[in-house]
């Protein structure tokens, strides 16, 4: 049986794509059949992310809909053989899913597939609620910034009451909480919220810290999921947190402000 | 800046602004975290504050206000109610 892992936030803005794509790709590069949904039905952008915005033919409505096979809407990555991704409608509404049609296409990705990955929509409508529904795992995504940890909170809430696992009663979904955007040096002027104090208040196991990086924004752009620029801090961070939910034991990195010295206080030094 | 302070590396004086963070988060979500359980109890309360006062004195039930203010060890509810004045309840008849 694959494992369904929803990644949400409630709120907008915070990296769900970015870390879906990212933590799909880290998963598929470590052998495990991956597959990616885009729940964000009239708003697709998993697509561009993952620089596949050029092959979507079908999506999720379509199959849904009856309208063309799993299969045909799939899209293999050509980095990772592993990985696929199955793109959101862009000119369908939300109201185009529907919970019998989304348990239909899991069920039929569970056969082929040992991780699936939904990358929610923001908010807590039903988009949001069908991405989390069938979740086994949830990998919450959150700013050090006061709007985002309190719609994390509130999104926490939604999965323990709302999800198939609590509705069933059965063993509650499992909680990973992922920060993003993360500045130690701000942190060191007590401009941003510590590491510590967004565990002490949301109180979920913590999977990993993605430190604010341009690499970021550049691997958007290139559409190559941030993962695979080994080069970055962000993308060493995303590997770190992939290795931590395969269960090995990764120490935090970058969450300490480097020391900066004479020279690039001078000349501006900036996270690469 | 001064010129001293940037060659020590120094950072000008701000206020530490993440501990308000830290301490309005929580008690916003202390107060999230019970009314998730229960449903929001205010119109209801409200509705039925208006109904027990208008039993014993003619009021309007649009000058009903109803306000909770959220603090880390204590809440308080206000409830004001505008009662008519003498000369308003003798025209009235």
């Amino acid at each position: 049986m694959a494992q369904v892992i929803v990644v949400t936030s409630g709120k907008g803005g915070v990296g769900k794509t970015t870390s879906s794509a990212a933590v799909a790709t880290g998963l598929a590069q470590a052998g495990k059949k991956t597959v990616v949904i885009d729940f964000d039905v009239g708003l697709r952008n998993l697509d561009l992310i993952m620089g596949v915005e050029r092959r979507v033919v079908f999506d999720i409505v379509n199959v849904i809909s009856g309208e063309a096979k799993l299969n045909q809407a799939l899209i293999r990555d050509k980095r990772v053989d592993t990985l696929s991704i199955l793109p959101a409608s862009q000119t369908r509404d939300k109201d185009a899913l529907t919970k019998e049609g989304v348990k239909g296409v899991i069920e039929e990705l569970s056969k082929d597939f040992d991780y699936i990955l939904c990358d929610s929509p923001a908010g807590i409508e039903k988009g949001a609620l069908l991405a989390l529904y069938f979740a086994d795992q949830a990998i919450v995504v959150t700013n050090p910034e006061v709007s985002s940890v309190r719609d994390s909170d509130r999104i926490l809430g939604v999965l323990q009451s709302k999800s198939r696992r609590a509705e069933e009663k059965r063993d509650p979904v499992k909680e990973h909480l992922l920060v993003t955007r993360y500045d130690p040096a701000r942190v060191e002027r007590g401009e941003m919220l510590k590491l510590d104090d967004i565990q002490d208040i949301l109180r979920i196991p913590l999977l990993g810290v993605i430190p604010e990086s341009e690499s970021v924004l550049k691997a958007s752009n290139t559409g190559n999921p941030v993962i695979l620029d080994g080069e970055s801090q962000a993308g060493q961070a995303y590997k770190d947190a992939v290795s931590r939910f395969l269960g090995e034991d990764r120490p935090m990195r970058f969450i300490e402000a480097e020391k900066k010295g004479f020279l690039s206080r001078l000349f501006g030094g900036r996270a690469a | 800046m001064s010129w001293l302070k940037f060659f020590r590396g120094k950072q000008e004086e701000t206020p530490q602004t993440a501990s308000q963070a830290k301490e309005r988060l929580q008690i916003v979500l202390a107060h999230e975290r019970i009314s998730r359980k229960g449903e929001d109890f205010l119109p209801k309360l409200q509705k039925e504050i208006v109904e027990l006062v208008a039993k014993h004195v003619a009021i309007d039930a649009g000058r009903v206000n109803v306000s909770l203010e959220r603090g880390g060890d204590l809440s308080t509810l206000a409830i004001a109610v505008e009662l008519p004045g003498p000369e308003q309840a003798q025209r009235a008849s």
